[in-house]
């Protein structure tokens, strides 16, 4: 539904999303996480046609967002960070204006439709600029949800929403997980945790993990990770590496130093095991030729406690 | 076309529900009705002409008030990100607001019609220099709404976007000056930009197409200034 491939993007020499890969199925909710500044608006910003990329391409329910940006659009139901409303006008003036725009049919019903969801139907006639933040940002909800797009792209949806509030919105996005596709950012991890199916890590404008949550919960707490690059046969050198005692698993990262027999794997062994030492020796005695042998994902972790540091009360909250 | 009229019709009801299109209007019927009382007053004659030729420099204050939140508003509150990201043009948006300008000042002027009827009530005026009279005043008027659209377009302050068109307007009014120094080809050339040179003719009952075609070029060029001021993020 979503395909993204290789993004950047430049503002004049400083460089916002530096190189950014990533699906999401049709249906799929996918949390999309790093710290602030890593570029998660500007790719927001890109997919929903507002700026064009610098490289790469995007492309939004078969669209590219660059060569066929309206119909990109027509697809996507966007919730921008500063959730942008018409203070002066009254929540379902405001809906239906947004539904001309859209060309959606049956407008009156469908506004309804999408004020019952996003729980701001009891205010219809409330003039927004006097809304309290929650409710501005369940306006800027159902903004999203009319017409029913098939792609949903939310930018910190929950930021500035009191614990119930923000419980009620996770709820909310949950829900709308199978029948929309849905991109999700935020800085705080238990809210990927609880809303999203598969999670999508950036940092300075890179991808650096993408996983389901669980497996980057497991990743992180339970087991250690070495990559190590090495020149050899990829069966044997699999193996080799597998014979090593309290190695859990190996995996060849992509296939990006095949050209000249180089591969990288990734090792992981149980917590508190170094097993570099171990791996260097059974390499060297498989006759491969060793060329590195580092830590990985250690940025992920530093990313990770970044993330799970900003918002501890909200985890006691009840994500 | 659909999103024209939409962004149109929407920025129409935002001015009425903000008190900023009450005082404009009252403020340029008072000033509008105390000149054409007083030329009234003085030269004792059934015509418009007077007031018309006047009524260009009501506009240098009035139309920048108009025109400064169109888009400068819109790129402060990041509405504008908001139409952008939905099937909506830049031309549409601008053209939208254009509209909706326009038909805030057809407001104002249909209220200035007032000043015939007496003139009909108390006397015989000539009719076709009063219409074309009117239609110098819109044409205008338009002109002028555009260039402050497009001051507007390219700031998000208000003010700034105030500022900016009143001084583009200044300057529309004073080319003329320039014009008649610099004498000449390039003279005429300079004098032809200036806004003097096209608004006598109207109230005589005279359409000029050079005068038609001066002020349908100002609307279109501040229409594709604004157009092209609003992709300008898609480079920086």
């Amino acid at each position: 539904m979503i395909r993204v491939e290789h993004l950047i993007k430049n503002y004049g020499p400083r460089v916002a999303v530096a190189d950014v890969t990533f699906d999401v199925d049709k249906g799929e909710v996918l949390g999309f996480l790093g710290p602030n500044g890593a570029g998660k608006t500007t790719t927001m910003r890109i997919l929903t046609g507002y700026l064009p990329p610098s490289g790469g391409r995007a492309e939004v329910a078969g669209f590219d967002v660059a060569t066929q940006s309206l119909q990109a659009r027509a697809n996507i139901g966007y919730l921008p960070e500063t959730v942008p409303l018409y203070p002066d006008m009254s929540v379902r003036s405001y809906l239906d204006f947004m539904g001309k725009i859209k060309g959606v049919k049956d407008r009156r019903r469908e506004v309804d439709r999408a004020m019952e969801k996003s729980r701001i139907a009891h205010r219809a006639s409330d003039q927004i600029g006097k809304l309290s933040k929650g409710l501005r940002q369940r306006v800027g909800l159902a903004q999203a949800l009319l017409g029913d797009p098939p792609v949903l792209i939310l930018d910190e949806p929950t930021s500035g929403l009191d614990p119930k509030q923000i419980i009620e919105t996770r709820n909310l996005i949950k829900s709308l997980g199978g029948e929309h596709t849905v991109i999700l950012s935020t800085h705080i991890l238990p809210e990927v945790a609880a809303t999203c199916s598969r999670i999508v890590i950036i940092s300075n404008g890179r991808v650096v993990a993408e996983d389901t949550p669980e497996n980057l919960d497991r990743r992180l707490k339970g087991a250690e990770s070495i990559a190590v690059m090495v020149r050899g046969p990829r069966d044997q050198v699999t193996k080799a590496l597998k014979g090593v005692p309290r190695v859990l698993s190996v995996q060849m990262e992509g296939d990006a130093h095949t050209a000249n027999g180089l591969a990288t794997f990734t090792v992981q062994s149980e917590v508190g095991a170094d097993i570099r030492e171990a791996l260097a020796k059974a390499v060297v005695n498989g006759g491969f030729g060793l060329m590195e042998l580092r830590p990985a994902h250690l940025s992920l972790e530093e990313i990770f406690l970044q993330l799970t540091t900003t918002d501890a009360q909200l985890e006691e909250a009840g994500a | 076309m659909r999103n024209v009229w939409a962004v149109a019709t929407r920025e129409l009801r935002s001015y009425f529900l903000s008190p900023l299109a009450y005082v404009v209007i009252a403020l340029f019927l008072a000033l509008a009705g105390y000149l054409f009382a007083l030329i009234l007053a003085n030269g004792r004659e059934a015509s418009l002409r007077g007031l018309v030729q006047n009524v260009s420099v009501l506009y240098l204050f009035i139309v920048p008030a108009i025109s400064m939140r169109l888009l400068a508003e819109e790129q402060r509150t990041g509405t504008v990100e908001l139409l952008l990201t939905n099937p909506v043009q830049e031309w549409e948006i601008v053209t939208g607001k254009f509209l909706a300008s326009i038909m805030l000042v057809l407001v104002m002027l249909a209220l200035t019609l007032l000043y015939p009827l007496f003139l009909y009530v108390f006397g015989s005026p000539d009719s076709g220099p009063i219409i074309t009279g009117y239609l110098g005043i819109f044409l205008q008027a338009a002109a002028f709404l555009s260039v402050g659209l497009w001051a507007s377009s390219m700031t998000q302050n208000q003010i700034v976007a105030a500022i900016v068109a009143f001084a583009f307007l200044l300057i529309l009014w004073l080319s003329d000056n320039l014009g008649q120094f610099l004498g000449g080809t390039i003279g005429s050339i300079v004098s032809y930009t200036s806004v003097i040179n096209h608004f006598q003719s109207f109230p005589q009952g005279v359409i000029q197409s050079n005068d038609v075609i001066y002020y349908l070029t100002l609307v279109l060029a501040g229409i594709v200034l604004s157009t092209l001021s609003l992709q300008s993020r898609r480079y920086r």
